[in-house]
């Protein structure tokens, strides 16, 4: 907000962001700002390390490959995301929870967005973002009080700086936008983390977010896991781009594509993306490329919409054995860690389906208690209305009950 | 202002002292005091700063704090009122200009489906305080999309306070008291009342504020000191109840009234949510009539909703039915027109006359009675 809005311009020490960038990454504005040509991918599909030159990186584009903790630490993060996808899914289907947007086969970004993050950062998700606010930190069954319709939100998004499930598309980043705002107003050097998907980028909220970010020069990262379909809807109707991280230079911001499968490369991209932003870079847009493996919900019937034959391409890369593979053959990943990590991801599902298998306990009178500070007297009579008729339901059932014993 | 609706503003000592203040003043004087008393309070929009906006609500506001702290953003309102909910989340108190009421629109999904349930949704964990301020209605002889009365909207929205000052001294006091608010406050500026004047000083509203809020802090858990409808007039006959732009249209109606007998009270609501039922039943149990004026079309407003409240709370003690004074259903006429479509002193003395009908008769029938009484003796 302090700095001047002009991209050219130059700041207090005399500097312009071309020459900013020229000096850093020895490359043009242009060049620092356009994504490199490709994506950025440091492990194949099989989970071979790509040789550098295969890589995607260009100069003022480098990524060197995350560490051997950050990438197990990722890798645990992968199967639990993995596992509960999977079990969310079935108790969808089972009536045990009402709706449930699985991210299954993206689970390498939602990993890595808030893996790249450190604990005083903010993230603001998608309602398809789950697994992201589960690797933040946040109790599974408190994420999944949306999905299974108890409330519409299930957990405190200050205790982990991860923000609501947003599901209007896409205001979710302006939000991410107004938090970097804040941090600034307080001196904090906090970096924010937008989620959004292709079919996201369509909104004007995605513009509106881009553009504020970018002549304010905020510390936000907007993450588009492009995972083809809004719905229905295919990449091609949301886009005429090359790409949709090229949208980033038209706002003056830098913008990188990279394997959204690759955990690897996610890693790396996001993390430099980080890095930037702390040291006020920022803001970057980074494009996963990517896939949704199922239906948008359990209501949804994807084979509508499109062929097998894509489906199984994409199956082929599936970031999960990837990593395994990768690691494994790397002599990080132990049988002994694989199975620890099996068991962590195997309690969480347990505890999800324990969970759901027993009746929610829900105050209905609660449904008046947050509207505002203090309740109007208007809500406190309509309060006393369902208290009474839950009272006289009560008792109700009670005399029906003190009824059948006494006809035993 | 008064804290109990009954309390009357003190009659000016005379000789009246000179009318000095005007509501924008106040509205400018109002953020400038919060933004020396408290540095998370931030304000922007479009045109806020170097100019000061275009009714001059924020005028010098950027000089004197600096731009971090009122600012121009990009020409976006989405992008006002959705940063407004990070800035909000993240420990600031945002007042968001939106320059004219019916350019504030792109700004309503983040209004109601954010900012409006971001507290409930997190049961409480994540409040939004945050002020939408908002020129609104006629009046002014604005072009298309300049004027509207979007008021019905933002009332509709649980999760919403709409507040709207008719007067100066509300004006300083209640946006004041919005910014303070932990809930989201859409501030509603009655445009044509921006030149009004009053004799006031900020001196006197500023040593006021104080002493209202410090019995606010003492007793937190009654809510909010400024939920409280005024009665802006006393009266007998009649209750005119009304808010915003209405009022002084009311007040006018009321002195018209007067000069032929009947007594109006004039009801200000002031905050439009949350609605002071009880000063507005009081009022119509006892006069036993009750007109409700209001400048948005009528139907499905908040005027609707105030007919439907006052019949039911107050069906015993009325004379007829709960009249309304609008404007008519169509959209935002244009500056040559908006007179036939804005409620005026007519129309309501109008309605008031439809209403005291019955006690002209009963007057009439009275003096025909004494008439025949006299006659027979």
């Amino acid at each position: 907000m302090t700095e001047t809005a002009q991209t050219d311009h130059p700041d207090q020490s005399g500097q312009t962001d071309s020459s900013r960038a020229a000096q850093r990454f020895g490359i043009s504005l242009e060049d620092y700002l356009l994504p490199t040509h490709g994506r950025i991918q440091l492990v194949d599909q099989d989970g071979a390390l790509l040789p550098t030159e295969d890589q995607g990186t260009t100069p003022g584009h480098e990524y060197p490959m995350p560490s051997d903790e950050e990438l197990l630490e990722g890798y645990r993060h992968l199967v639990i995301g993995r596992r509960v996808n999977d079990q969310n899914y079935a108790l969808v289907r089972q009536g045990r929870m009402a709706v449930y947007p699985s991210s299954h086969g993206q689970e390498a970004s939602e990993v890595a967005a808030a893996l790249c993050l450190e604990q005083r950062d903010w993230l603001f998700p998608t309602y398809r973002d789950t697994v992201a606010v589960l690797a933040r930190g946040v109790e599974p069954l408190e994420v999944m009080a949306s999905f299974r319709g108890t409330w519409h939100q299930g957990y405190d998004p200050h205790e982990h700086r991860t923000s609501v499930q947003s599901t209007p598309l896409t205001t979710q980043l302006l939000h991410a936008v107004g938090m970097a705002q804040a941090a600034r107003l307080k001196g904090e050097d906090t970096v924010v983390l937008g989620m959004v998907g292709d079919g996201g980028t369509s909104e004007g909220d995605f513009h509106e977010a881009l553009n504020f970010a970018a002549v304010f020069k905020l510390p936000v990262i907007f993450f588009i896991q492009n995972n083809k379909y809004a719905i229905s809807v295919p990449l091609a109707r949301q886009t005429a781009a090359p790409s949709l991280a090229h949208k980033a230079v038209g706002y003056g911001l830098a913008g990188e594509r990279v394997d959204g499968n690759d955990l690897a490369a996610l890693l790396a991209v996001l993390g430099r993306a980080v890095k930037l932003c702390r040291e006020g870079g920022g803001p970057f847009l980074v494009e996963a490329d990517t896939y949704r493996m199922q239906s948008h919900t359990n209501a949804d019937d994807a084979t509508r919409y499109r062929e097998d034959d894509e489906v199984s391409q994409w199956a082929a890369q599936d970031p999960v054995p990837r990593m395994r593979t990768f690691l494994s053959e790397r002599g990080v990943l132990t049988e002994e860690l694989e199975q620890q990590i099996s068991a962590q991801a195997e309690q969480v599902a347990a505890g999800l389906r324990e969970a759901m298998s027993q009746e929610p306990v829900i105050d209905p009178l609660e449904l008046f208690d947050h509207v505002y500070t203090v309740q109007t007297p208007q809500l406190a009579a309509q309060r006393e209305l369902l208290a009474e008729e839950l009272a006289r339901a009560a008792q109700g059932s009670a005399q029906h009950q003190t009824g059948q014993e006494g006809q035993k | 202002m008064s804290t109990t609706a009954t309390e009357q503003p003190a009659a000016p000592a005379a000789p009246a002292k000179p009318q000095t203040l005007t509501f924008a003043a106040a509205l400018n004087a109002a953020l400038a005091d919060e933004m020396e008393n408290d540095p998370m309070v931030v304000v922007y929009g479009e045109d806020v700063g170097t100019l000061g906006g275009v009714f001059r609500i924020t005028d010098g506001l950027t000089k004197r704090f600096g731009d971090h702290r009122c600012f121009d953003t990009p020409l976006a309102e989405s992008g006002i009122a959705g940063t407004a909910v990070g800035l909000a989340m993240g420990g600031a108190r945002p007042v968001i200009e939106m320059q004219f009421d019916a350019f504030a629109y792109p700004a309503f999904e983040q209004v109601a489906s954010h900012i409006a349930k971001m507290r409930n949704r997190t049961q409480g964990a994540v409040p939004m305080p945050l002020v939408i301020r908002i020129p609104y209605g006629g009046g002014i002889g604005g072009v298309e999309h300049h004027c509207d009365s979007s008021e019905s909207y933002y009332a509709h929205t649980p999760g919403l306070k709409v507040y709207t000052p008719a007067t100066v001294a509300d004006a300083y006091l209640m946006l004041r008291a919005a910014i303070r608010l932990d809930d989201p406050v859409v501030f509603m500026e009655p445009k044509k009342l921006y030149w009004s004047k009053a004799a006031v000083t900020l001196e006197e509203l500023r040593a006021e504020f104080e002493t209202r809020w410090a019995n606010v802090e003492a007793r937190r858990e009654h809510g909010e000191p400024y939920a409280r409808a005024a009665v802006a007039r006393t009266g007998t006959d009649l209750t005119l109840v009304s808010y915003g732009p209405s009022v002084p249209t009311c007040m006018a109606a009321a002195a018209a009234a007067e000069e032929e007998g009947v007594s109006v009270e004039v009801i200000d609501l002031r905050t439009v949510v949350p609605l002071d039922e009880e000063t507005v039943v009081t009022s119509v149990r006892k006069t036993g009539r009750a007109v409700v004026v209001a400048e948005p079309q009528g139907y499905a407003s908040v005027a609707s909703e105030l007919v439907a409240r006052i019949q039911q709370a107050c069906f015993h003690s009325l004379h007829g039915p709960v009249l309304r004074v609008t404007g008519f259903d169509i959209p935002f006429p244009a500056p040559k027109l908006e007179h036939h479509h804005l409620p005026s002193v007519d129309r309501i003395l109008d309605a008031v006359d439809e209403l005291m009908w019955d006690a002209e008769s009963e007057k009439a029938d009275s003096a025909d009675q004494a008439q025949q009484a006299g006659a027979s003796r």
